[in-house]
């Protein structure tokens, strides 16, 4: 060990004697590790936002009738039973609700698309109808209350924010140049719930099964049936019990899994931050060339010493340590250095990107800290590997004829 | 005393192939010194003086024939053995002092006690042979450009003798002083000469080659 030591004194004092170029150097590495170590963090903090955002769902089977498109727009009053319809019967709701009741929660949901009215203003909207007494369940109201008469309806925040709504606004359902329009009152403002798959409530109106068939008619025709399971794992018995069931003999719904778009959606976050992070490697590579060339120059400004070393007796591997020991050093200092940097870089990074720091402290985040830091200095001790070889091979006496 | 002479060489020679042709820088060298003797090699320049040191301090190796050290064969070995050789069995002294400009005097003579025995000094050794060439524990603290060239030459003998070689090698070792303190620098290397050490000293200066007991004269790479 001490003779380690008195080769990484000389080490460090080579550094301190040439403090300027070797600080320098090691800013190209600090430059570098903070790239990386931000772009990381950066896309590790995307991910967990949007996951987060997504799971909120995750939990959700959507079950809607095979083909035909499940974007709503059924023509309704079609009546019959057959196999080509576009919603859910009764019968094939019953089913779900008995294979799917013991893993959860089973709704049936109306959805319509119609022009309202506010006041003056004109516009369309998604109406849903659902079972009123699941709304305290699947809803989270910033204002007002759950409704509680037939014609109150509760709307997303997006709507309040185009249509100018506050709770008890009258809205128009209906275009009055085709028929009848039915006045709902807004009774609650839902909280803002993002995309998703099961009900995107955020420009929605909201109301009881029976307002939405008193509008639309169409009584046991649902358009969506959706689960919300108790335990993510019974996804696939669920799953595979409803195709058993209903798609036995023929396709007659559709089941979708939130869990796989997540990971699709992730997997698309991962790959575009490795690619960030690639972009952000290049600036380490440029100071790989530069730590490199400090070497060399320390090793050519050094020759007569080599040689001095080399003649009183130094082994060929310890002046090669002692070179290793100097970039491994500027490699070290640039990376911890980088490191404390990149924790506030990676910090305004992600604030100014993703909007929000919740997760910047989580583990899958700060990891690429020490990721990053590790690569910066390998990269530099790979960069000082050529110098050091070319110091120990020297000749000791052409170096010691070196002025 | 041993009897087998510390230095011995049978029919060295040693040729550099340049671009330009083959120079012989000694041919056919014989000779042999015996431990304790006091060897001064003269010539004129080109004369293959600094490679025959060269040989001598291990640093390099004949092209044919047989350089004995201590009682083994350079010439058979390998680099690891020969730095090892620098390290435990000779002591170089230099014209131009040679000291590591990054260390202090006293870090530059403990340096190769601490490659030897791979622990730091705690005997007091360094310090010891510090004062004996007359540098003290003030200046010993200082780095070698802020001492003059007869201070940083103590120093360097100092280094030299720290892991007690049987062969002191000084190439011009006054070169680089004026008279006065070369002369300082000689009666330390008489001294230890005296003392039973074996010196080989190269020096076309003659009143310097005047101490050593035996002068070996090259000549175009021969002993004349």
């Amino acid at each position: 060990m001490i003779i380690k030591d008195i080769i990484f004194q000389l080490s460090i004092r080579s550094i301190r004697l040439h403090f300027l170029r070797s600080v320098l150097a090691a800013l190209g590495i600090v430059i570098g590790v903070v790239a990386i170590a931000s772009m990381g963090m950066m896309g590790a903090n995307m991910t967990l936002s949007v996951t987060e955002e997504l799971s909120s769902m995750a939990d959700t089977l959507v079950v809607t009738a095979y083909s035909g498109g499940g974007g709503g727009g059924g023509m309704p009053g079609m009546g019959g039973g057959g196999d080509d319809d576009d919603y859910i019967s009764k019968d094939e709701f019953d089913d779900i609700e008995r294979i799917a009741a013991k893993y959860g929660t089973v709704y049936a949901i109306y959805q319509e698309s119609d022009t309202i009215e506010v006041g003056d203003k004109k516009g369309r909207a998604t109406m849903y109808g659902l079972d009123e007494d699941m709304f305290p369940g699947l809803f989270t109201l910033t204002e007002g209350a759950f409704p509680r008469s037939t014609n109150s309806v509760i709307v997303g925040p997006m709507l309040v924010e185009r249509l100018d709504l506050k709770v008890g606004s009258k809205i128009e359902i209906g275009d009055p140049d085709e028929g009848p329009t039915t006045t709902v009152r807004v009774v609650g403002i839902l909280e803002e719930r993002g995309m998703s798959q099961d009900i995107n409530s955020d420009m929605a109106i909201i109301g009881a099964e029976k307002l939405f068939t008193g509008i639309f008619g169409g009584e046991g025709e649902y358009d969506q049936v959706n689960i919300v399971l108790n335990d993510l794992d019974d996804t696939e018995t669920v799953t595979e019990q409803i195709e058993d069931k209903l798609n036995r003999k023929e396709d007659t719904v559709t089941i979708q899994d939130s869990s796989r778009m997540i990971e699709s959606i992730t997997g698309t976050l991962s790959t575009m931050t490795i690619f960030v992070m690639a972009i952000a490697g290049i600036s380490l590579l440029v100071a790989a060339v530069s730590i490199f060339n400090v070497m060399m120059m320390s090793v050519t400004e050094r020759i007569r010493e080599i040689g001095i070393l080399r003649s009183i007796g130094t082994q060929k591997n310890e002046v090669r340590s002692m070179f290793l020991y100097e970039s491994a050093i500027l490699g070290v200092i640039g990376a911890v250095i980088g490191a404390v940097v990149s924790l506030t870089v990676g910090w305004l990074v992600v604030l100014a990107m993703v909007g929000s720091t919740e997760y910047f402290f989580a583990p899958a985040s700060l990891v690429y800290v020490p990721f990053a830091m590790a690569i910066g200095t390998v990269i530099c001790i790979l960069s000082g590997l050529y110098p050091a070889w070319s110091a120990s091979n020297l000749d000791p006496i052409e170096a010691l004829r070196a002025e | 005393m041993n009897s087998s002479p510390v230095v011995e060489l049978a029919d060295v020679t040693k040729v550099y192939h340049l671009p330009s042709g083959d120079v012989v820088a000694l041919d056919g060298v014989s000779l042999s010194i015996e431990e304790g003797e006091f060897v001064a090699i003269m010539g004129p320049s080109g004369s293959g003086k600094s490679t025959l040191l060269n040989q001598i301090g291990s640093l390099d190796v004949p092209s044919s024939g047989d350089l004995f050290i201590d009682g083994k064969n350079i010439g058979e070995m390998g680099d690891r053995n020969l730095t090892e050789m620098r390290l435990n069995t000779i002591g170089y002294i230099f014209q131009k002092f040679n000291l590591i400009p990054l260390l202090t005097a006293f870090e530059n003579v403990e340096y190769p006690y601490i490659l030897k025995h791979r622990k730091k000094d705690e005997s007091g050794r360094v310090n010891h042979i510090l004062a004996m060439v007359g540098i003290d524990s003030d200046l010993s603290r200082h780095i070698p450009s802020e001492l003059s060239g007869g201070q940083q030459q103590r120093v360097a003998i100092a280094r030299a003798l720290v892991n007690e070689p049987k062969i002191l090698l000084c190439d011009e070792p006054t070169g680089n002083l004026d008279t006065k303190t070369g002369r300082h620098i000689m009666d330390i290397l008489y001294g230890l000469n005296s003392e039973g050490r074996t010196l080989i000293m190269v020096t076309h200066d003659p009143a310097i080659a005047g101490y050593a007991s035996r002068t070996i004269n090259l000549v175009d790479g021969r002993v004349a």
